[in-house]
C-alpha cells in the first residue's frame, strides 16, 4: 500500500507522539522510581528492594528514548538537527544525567561500602529526576517559541542561551513533567513493593499526582491568557516538498487554543489528562495499584497529547523569525523514507510490546527484603 | 564560514567519544556468543559448571555492558548536538538505519539482558537459553544497522541530492542495506568483536591456570575461548581482505593512502610492507615492496590497475572544477526553482557538487575561487598518508599475531596439555589488550581515511558541524573527558575485582575465595 505524502506526514506526527508517550510511560516509571529512591528507601536493604523493582526492565525501557531520538532523526531530520544543537547544554545535561543510570544500577550493589552505595543512589536520583525536568522545560520553551533561524542553505542558527531556557513558564512545564513522571513511578513502586516502602510510595503518589494536576491547570490558564501562540498565515500545501522557509507565520497570543475551537473533539485529550490523573489518585489511595498504573499511563497520554494538539501543526516555532518555524508539513523526510519507517514501526512495535509484556510477566510479583537476601550475589 | 577550530574540536569530541564507546562494544559482541555456547553446553549436558561459567562470565559481561549502554547514547545524541548540518543534509537516509536499529535490535537486546541476569530462577533451562540467544541476536543486529549507517557514510549508494529540499534523499533503501561496503564492514567488525570476547576469556582463564586456581572452570573456559577465537580470527582476516577489495571498488583514495601508493603502478600493483611517506613531495622516501600482492587484494585480478594518490589528485582537481559550477548552478536554482534549463544544467554536474562544497572552507562565494584554491581543495581530498599507513599495519600485524596465538591455543586444547605450557598461558595473558588496540586502529583507518568528508564525496566535514561556539565545545569536551575518565576507572576497578575473585563471586560455595569475599 502506498500512502500519500500528507497522510504520511500526519502519521509521523502521531508516531513521534506514540514514541514520546511510550518513553514517558515506560522509561518514565523507572525514572520516577530513581527520583524516589533516596526518599522511600530508608536503609540499604529497602533501597535494594526499590532498585530491583525496575532492575530487569530499565534497560529495555530506556530504548524507548533511544528509538524516539532515532525516529525523530529519520522522520524530522531538521527538527532533530535544530533542536539538539540549539538546546546544546540542555541536551548534554540530559545525557550526562542518563550516564548515572546504567552504571548506577549495575555497579551500586557490587561493592559493600555505604559511601559507594549512597553515591550511586544519588546518581540514580539525578538520572531519574533531571531528564523529565529538562524535557518539561524544553516543551515549555517550544510552546513559547525558540530563537532560531536558517540561512539559504538551511544551516540553522540558534541565538538564545541556556539560561534563557529557564524562564517561568518553562519551569512550570518542567514541574508538571517531573511531577507526572514521579507520580507514575510512585504508583509503579506501590504496586511492586509492600510494607513501609509501599506506604511511603502511596503518599508520594498522592502528593505528586495533585502537583501534576495543579501544574497542568496553571499551564493551561497561562496559555489561555498568556502572550504566546503561533499561526500560519499563508496557504498550506500539505503535499509540497518540505521547505521550512516557504510560509509566513505570526505570533498570535491564544493561538494554541485554536485547534480546540476548530475541532471540539480534541478537547478529549486534555480531558483524558484530568480523568487519568484523578482516577489514578483515587485508585492508588484505595490501594488498587495496577489499575492506578493504567490510569496514570492514560494521564501521561493526555498531558503530552495536550501539548501536541495545542501546537499542531507546529513542532518547533521560531520566536525570532516565525516564518522559519518547523511544522509537521515542512520539517519532514522524503515520502519514501517516511513510508519505509512507517512499515518498519508497524511491524516491530507489536513485537516489542509482546516481548516486553512477557518480560514483565516473568518478573511479576512483589520485590521483598527476603528476595534481596536470597539473591545477595545476583540482585542489583 | 565556520571556524576551523570549531570543526577540529567537534571532530576531536566525536572521535574521542566514538573510540571510547568502542572499548566496550567489541567485548559485548563477542562475549554474548561465548555465553550462548556455554549455556548451550549446560542445557545439553546438565553439568552445573557450565551454568556457573555462563553466570560468572556473564557478570563480567554485565559490568562491560553498562558502559557500552552509557556511552552509546552519546553517539546518537551527538549527530544532532554537534553535527546539525550533517543531520539535516543526510538524515533522510542516515536516520532510518539508526531508528530501525532501535526497533529491531536494541529493544531485543536490552529487554532480554534483564531476563538473562534476573530470570535464572523464573525460567526453564530452555527458556533461559532462548533469552540468551535473543540477547545475542539483538546485539549483533544492532551492529548490523549501525554499520549499514556507517557504510553509507563511506559509500553513499541509493540516494541523490534534491535541490528543492537542499539535502540528500533516499532513492533505493535496499541499495543502502545491501551496500557491499556495509556488509563487508559488518562481518569484519563483529568478527573482531568475537576475537575480543574470546581473548578476554582466554586471558583471564590463562591467569587462573598460571595460579593453579579454579582449574576445572578455567580449563573449560580456555578451550571454548580457543576454539571460538580461532574461528573468529580467521573470519576477521578473510573478511578484512574482503573489505580491502570493497575499498578498491568504492574508496580508492583511502586504499591508496593506507598503502602509501603515490603513483599508479602497472597491474598487478605491489604491496608496500614498510614505507616512509613524504607528504610534501607526494612520494615515499623509502619502501619495501612485495610484487603483485596489492593488485590481488584490491582488484582480485592481475590486469586491473589501482590508481595512485597523484592520479587521484589530478582526477579530483577536475571534479572540484566541475563542482564549482555545480555550486553556482545550485545557488541560481534555489532562487529560480522553476527554471528548467538551470535544472538540466545542474543535473549534469550535480554528482560533483560535494567537490565544489570543499571550497566553502576557503571562500563564501564561488566567484572568489582561484586556481590555487582549486589545487588546495583537491589536495584536501587526500588524507594524510603516514597515520593511515602505520595504523593499518599495526592492526594487521596484531591480527596475525592473534591468529598464531589462537591457532596454538586450539592445537594444544585438542592435544589436551595446554595447561602444562606456561609460555602459552603467559602469551594469552599478555595479549589481553591486543584486540582492543587492533579494533581502535581499525576504526581509525576507517574514519580518518574518510576525511575530508563526513559522507564520502558528498558532504565535507567542515560543513557538517553545528553552529556552536568554540567555548561550548571546550566545555563539553572537558565534561566528556572528565566523566569518561571517572567511569573508566570505576569500571576497571570492578572488572579487576571480580576477575580476581573469580567464579567464587557467585557465592555458590564451589570455588576459591568464597569465605574471604562473602559479599559481592
Amino acid at each position: 500500500m502506498i500512502l500519500d505524502y500528507p497522510t504520511l506526514k500526519l502519521i509521523w506526527w502521531l508516531l513521534v507522539g506514540v514514541l514520546l508517550v511510550g518513553f514517558a510511560i515506560m522509561d518514565g516509571h523507572d525514572m520516577g522510581v530513581g527520583t524516589l529512591l533516596p526518599f522511600v528507601g530508608q536503609n540499604d536493604e529497602e533501597r535494594r528492594v526499590v532498585i530491583n523493582t525496575v532492575g530487569p526492565h530499565w534497560d529495555g525501557n530506556q530504548v524507548w528514548f533511544i528509538t524516539g531520538g532515532g525516529a525523530i532523526f529519520a522522520a524530522w531530520p531538521i527538527v532533530y538537527a535544530t533542536a539538539f544543537s540549539g538546546f546544546y547544554w540542555a541536551m548534554l545535561a540530559v545525557l550526562w544525567a542518563l550516564f548515572f543510570r546504567p552504571v548506577g544500577f549495575d555497579y551500586r550493589s557490587k561493592i559493600h561500602n555505604a559511601a559507594w552505595r549512597s553515591t550511586w543512589d544519588w546518581g540514580l536520583f539525578i538520572g531519574g529526576a533531571v531528564p523529565p525536568l529538562i524535557f518539561g522545560v524544553a516543551f515549555g520553551n517550544l510552546l513559547q517559541g525558540v530563537p532560531f533561524h536558517f540561512d539559504d542553505t538551511l544551516v540553522s542558527h540558534y541565538t538564545g542561551s541556556f539560561w534563557g531556557l529557564l524562564n517561568p513558564f518553562a519551569l512550570l512545564a518542567g514541574v508538571v513533567s517531573t511531577a507526572m513522571i514521579t507520580f507514575h513511578g510512585a504508583i509503579y513502586l506501590a504496586h511492586r513493593t509492600e510494607g513501609g516502602i509501599q506506604r511511603r510510595s502511596i503518599t508520594a503518589a498522592l502528593v505528586f499526582g495533585v502537583l501534576m494536576l495543579v501544574g497542568f491547570t496553571a499551564a493551561g490558564l497561562w496559555i489561555a491568557n498568556g502572550s504566546f501562540g503561533y499561526a500560519i498565515t499563508s496557504a498550506v500545501d500539505t503535499a509540497a516538498l518540505p521547505n521550512p522557509l516557504a510560509k509566513t507565520v505570526e505570533l498570535q497570543p491564544g493561538a494554541w487554543l485554536a485547534n480546540y475551537a476548530k475541532a471540539p473533539l480534541t478537547m478529549l485529550v486534555p480531558a483524558l489528562g484530568y480523568a487519568g490523573g484523578i482516577a489514578a489518585l483515587l485508585l492508588v489511595w484505595k490501594g488498587r495499584t495496577l489499575a492506578a498504573f493504567v490510569a496514570s499511563s492514560f494521564a501521561i497520554v493526555g498531558v503530552i497529547g495536550t501539548a501536541g494538539v495545542s501546537m499542531f501543526p507546529f513542532v518547533m516555532p521560531s520566536s525570532t523569525v516565525p516564518g522559519a518555524s518547523l511544522t509537521v508539513w515542512d520539517a519532514v523526510s522524503s515520502q519514501r523514507t517516511l513510508g519505509i519507517m512507517f512499515w518498519a514501526t508497524l511491524i516491530f512495535m507489536p513485537i516489542i510490546v509482546a516481548y516486553t509484556s512477557w518480560a514483565y510477566s516473568v518478573m511479576a510479583g512483589k520485590v521483598t527484603a527476603a528476595y534481596i537476601r536470597e539473591n545477595e550475589h545476583s540482585a542489583y | 564560514m565556520v571556524s576551523e577550530q570549531l570543526v577540529d574540536l567537534s571532530r576531536l569530541q566525536f572521535a574521542a567519544t566514538a573510540m571510547y564507546h568502542f572499548l566496550f562494544v567489541p567485548l559485548t559482541l563477542g562475549m554474548v556468543w561465548m555465553l550462548v555456547i556455554m549455556e548451550s553446553v549446560y542445557v545439553m549436558t546438565g553439568k552445573t559448571i557450565y551454568k556457573d561459567m555462563t553466570r560468572f562470565w556473564g557478570k563480567l559481561f554485565g559490568i562491560n555492558f553498562a558502559l557500552g549502554v552509557t556511552t552509546g547514547i552519546t553517539l546518537e545524541f551527538q549527530f544532532g548536538t554537534n553535527w546539525a548540518y550533517y543531520s539535516h543534509y543526510v538524515g533522510d537516509i542516515f536516520g532510518a538505519p539508526l531508528a530501525i536499529e532501535g526497533l529491531m535490535a536494541f529493544f531485543l537486546e536490552s529487554t532480554f539482558i534483564g531476563l538473562f541476569f534476573f530470570g535464572w530462577d523464573r525460567l526453564s533451562r530452555q527458556q533461559h537459553l532462548l533469552v540468551t540467544i535473543l540477547m545475542a541476536v539483538g546485539t549483533n543486529l544492532s551492529a548490523l544497522w549501525i554499520l549499514i549507517a556507517n557504510g553509507w557514510m563511506q559509500n553513499p549508494v541509493g540516494s541523490e541530492f534534491s535541490f528543492e529540499t537542499m539535502r540528500m534523499e533516499l532513492t533505493d533503501f535496499w541499495a543502502v542495506v545491501f551496500n557491499p561496503v556495509a556488509q563487508g564492514k559488518f562481518v569484519h567488525t563483529v568478527s573482531a568483536g568475537y576475537v575480543t570476547g574470546a581473548m578476554f576469556v582466554l586471558s583471564i582463564s590463562a591467569w587462573y591456570l598460571l595460579r593453579g586456581r579454579d582449574v576445572e572452570f578455567a580449563k573449560r573456559s580456555f578451550r571454548i575461548a580457543a576454539a571460538f577465537g580461532f574461528a573468529s580470527i580467521c573470519s576477521v582476516i578473510v573478511l578484512g581482505d574482503e573489505s580491502g577489495y570493497a575499498l578498491g571498488e568504492a574508496q580508492q583514495t583511502k586504499l591508496a593512502a593506507m598503502e602509501a601508493m603515490w603513483e599508479t603502478e602497472p597491474a598487478p600493483a605491489s604491496f608496500n610492507v614498510i614505507a616512509v611517506p613524504n607528504e610534501a613531495e607526494m612520494k615515499n622516501d623509502f619502501a619495501i615492496h612485495i610484487p603483485w600482492v596489492m593488485g590481488l587484494i584490491g582488484t582480485r585480478s592481475l590486469d586491473k590497475e589501482l590508481p595512485g594518490l597523484n592520479q587521484i589528485y589530478a582526477l579530483n582537481r577536475e571534479r572540484v572544477t566541475v563542482g564549482v559550477e555545480a555550486v553556482k548552478l545550485l545557488e541560481a536554482l534555489r532562487k529560480n526553482p522553476q527554471d528548467a534549463a538551470l535544472r538540466e544544467a545542474f543535473d549534469k554536474v550535480k554528482s560533483d557538487l560535494g567537490f565544489g562544497l570543499l571550497l566553502k572552507k576557503y571562500v563564501a562565494s564561488m566567484d572568489d575561487v582561484t586556481p590555487a584554491l582549486i589545487d588546495r581543495a583537491a589536495r584536501d581530498t587526500l588524507p594524510k598518508v603516514a597515520p593511515l599507513f602505520w595504523t593499518f599495519r599495526i592492526m594487521v600485524a596484531l591480527g596475525f599475531a592473534m591468529l598464531a596465538l589462537f591457532g596454538l591455543a586450539l592445537w594444544y586444547s585438542i592435544k589436551g596439555d595446554f595447561a602444562q605450557r606456561p609460555w602459552l598461558l603467559k602469551w594469552a595473558l599478555w595479549f589481553l589488550p591486543m584486540p582492543w588496540l587492533a579494533c581502535e586502529m581499525g576504526w581509525f583507518v576507517a574514519e580518518y581515511g574518510r576525511q575530508p568528508w563526513t559522507i564520502y564525496g558528498v558532504l565535507p566535514t567542515h560543513l557538517s558541524v553545528s553552529t556552536l561556539t568554540v567555548e561550548s565545545l571546550y566545555g563539553s569536551l572537558a565534561g566528556f573527558v572528565g566523566f569518561y575518565t571517572l567511569l573508566l576507572i570505576v569500571e576497571m576497578v570492578l572488572m579487576i575485582k571480580f576477575a580476581r575473585q573469580g567464579p567464587g563471586s557467585l557465592g555458590t560455595g564451589r570455588y576459591m575465595n568464597e569465605t574471604q569475599h562473602a559479599h559481592a
